[in-house]
């Protein structure tokens, strides 16, 4: 009787939907073809297009000054996980498996200079307290649905979202799924912020697979004295950012439409811009090519 | 006892095939194999919008002449770029030549997806109104000139027992030239994309369609071109908004 017992549960257990993994390791360089400049050599100032922003997360970026990161306590300010997909950077990815079992207990993202690495643990274990600490690594877990991977991120540091002053708060929860074919993988990732969004932003990034191994760090960050005097805090009070209206006189975009906002995001807006957008002259700056 | 326990392990092998042939994938021996529409891996029909968060510079208005960031071009593409001309090309009369399969889908506006037939897959914009077809099994292309949508063989990667991580995968040849961006950034008619499409669960459980569009071309890509655009889907046509194509908007 036993036996047959265990044998029907094993049936059972091979006929219950596959919990299907597929292999993500390797070494994945970033195709930057897509926010190029964003990604790379940064945004320019003062352009929120696209973002759902509430007022509080607009009035945190109008407040933003890049000198921020000239402060000691703020020169290794390290980014959150969103820096996967607002940054430039490649992936490299590998699992960990449990000593024991042999399954799969994480998987790894590898670390770049200025991101911590992603461990998104596939072991079923429980997040942390709401009341735990908050850093820029985050708590990852991770479930399988067919061959996609999604991770959910929580406990973050406040962070940013675009590396122009566009925040993110220690609420926010990012969501990666994964996705693979053959030598390309998709990376779409979902940053939802009750403190500065009123709907989730939605990057997606795709890398080729590479044989050139990516790095999984780089150099140490050193605090050093860049000039700022101690105790002050670079800064613009309300309607004190001089960035804003530079990309208007640039690009002929309406600071209305640079200010973002979820409606921004969406086809109808254009209606919106068409009458007041001025087409702008020959490309001087950041053309590409 | 034991007559029930075979009759348990039967059950248990039977879970997986009526999974599946639910799925339109458990034809037995001799059965005509689902189509192509029964056995999709992942349901994209429906309305869906355009959310433009990224290359919004590029997408929501008109680019500067010149302006090719990101995009791998040659030099002999950056010339032509370069000389890009927003009133020759409104006075040209071709209008649509930002609105082809390797960009129709960067362009600010809805799809509609639905099925033509059982293996033909349609989709459909109001940006531009342009149609492209999805087709499936053995189709093989009729020939003849080239087009803006050009030509697309379509086959289901992935899905099934359960999983929603199905996508589909389409490939488009036979391409008329066109531009990448509204600003004049060329490809070639020696162009193809490979799209893949799928479906992610957003956190409030509603899908995203998400596309991947890997575009080559051997005259003025040095590499392939590849960006992805998300959709959220609408629960109808309620806000389709049929508009011409612009040379200049």
């Amino acid at each position: 009787m036993v036996r047959y017992t265990l044998t029907v549960v094993a049936l059972l257990a091979l006929a219950a939907p596959a919990r299907a993994e597929i292999d993500f390791s390797g070494s994945w360089a970033s195709i930057n073809h897509e926010d190029a400049l964003e990604r790379g050599a940064g945004p320019n100032p003062a352009d929120w297009a696209g973002l759902p922003f509430n007022d509080s997360g607009r009035a945190k970026a109008l407040a933003f000054n890049q000198s921020v990161i000239s402060e000691p306590e703020r020169i290794c300010w390290f980014q959150t996980q969103w820096h996967i997909a607002a940054g430039p950077f490649s992936l490299r990815m590998w699992a960990v498996p449990d000593p024991v079992t042999g399954r799969v207990q994480a998987w790894i993202v590898g670390a770049w200079e200025t991101r911590a690495p992603m461990t998104i643990w596939m072991d079923g274990r429980p997040r942390p307290s709401k009341n735990a600490p908050h850093d820029q690594t985050g708590f990852t877990t991770g479930v399988w649905n067919g061959n996609e991977l999604v991770a959910t991120t929580t406990h973050l540091k406040a962070g940013y979202m675009r590396r122009n002053g566009a925040a993110s708060s220690d609420q926010a929860t990012i969501t990666t799924h994964f996705r693979r074919h053959g030598n390309l993988l998709t990376a779409t990732m979902f940053m939802d912020d009750p403190v500065y969004l009123t709907e989730p932003y939605i990057l997606s990034r795709a890398y080729n697979l590479s044989t050139n191994p990516v790095s999984i760090g780089g150099p140490p960050c050193i605090v050093g004295d860049e000039g700022v005097e101690s105790g002050r805090v670079p800064h613009y009070l309300p309607g004190d950012n001089p960035y804003v209206g530079e990309m208007t006189k640039r690009y002929g975009i309406p600071v209305d439409a640079l200010m973002g906002g979820a409606e921004t995001m969406y086809p109808e807006y254009r209606d919106k811009l068409k009458d007041k957008f001025a087409m702008p002259g020959k490309c001087a700056i950041n053309c590409g090519g | 006892m034991r007559t029930t326990s075979i009759a348990l392990m039967l059950a248990a092998l039977a879970v997986p095939s009526v999974a599946l042939a639910q799925r339109g994938r458990g034809a037995g021996p001799g059965a005509a194999p689902p189509t192509p529409r029964a056995a999709a891996a992942v349901d994209l029909t429906g309305y869906w919008v355009a959310v433009v968060t990224e290359d919004w510079r590029y997408r929501m208005v008109t680019p500067a002449q010149g302006d090719y960031q990101g995009v791998p071009l040659t030099p002999a593409a950056r010339k032509i770029a370069d000389s890009w001309d927003p009133a020759k090309e409104a006075a040209s009369g071709e209008l649509c030549k930002a609105y082809g399969a390797p960009a129709i889908l960067r362009v600010p506006g809805r799809l509609h997806i639905t099925w033509q037939d059982d293996q033909t897959l349609k989709l459909d914009t109001d940006a531009g109104q342009q149609t492209r077809l999805f087709h499936f099994g053995s189709w093989k292309a009729p020939g003849g000139p080239k087009t803006l949508q050009g030509d697309s063989v379509a086959e289901w990667e992935g899905g099934g027992r359960g999983a929603t991580d199905g996508s589909m995968k389409v490939t488009t040849t036979n391409l008329k030239a066109g531009f990448l961006r509204k600003n004049g950034v060329p490809y070639s008619e020696n162009t193809s994309v490979t799209e893949y499409y799928e479906v992610v669960t957003q956190p409030d459980g509603s899908p995203l369609l998400v596309v991947t569009i890997s575009t080559t071309d051997p005259e003025y890509l040095r590499t392939p071109f590849v960006i992805s655009s998300q959709f959220k889907k609408e629960p109808n046509e309620a806000k389709w908004k049929p508009s011409p194509c612009s040379a200049t908007w």
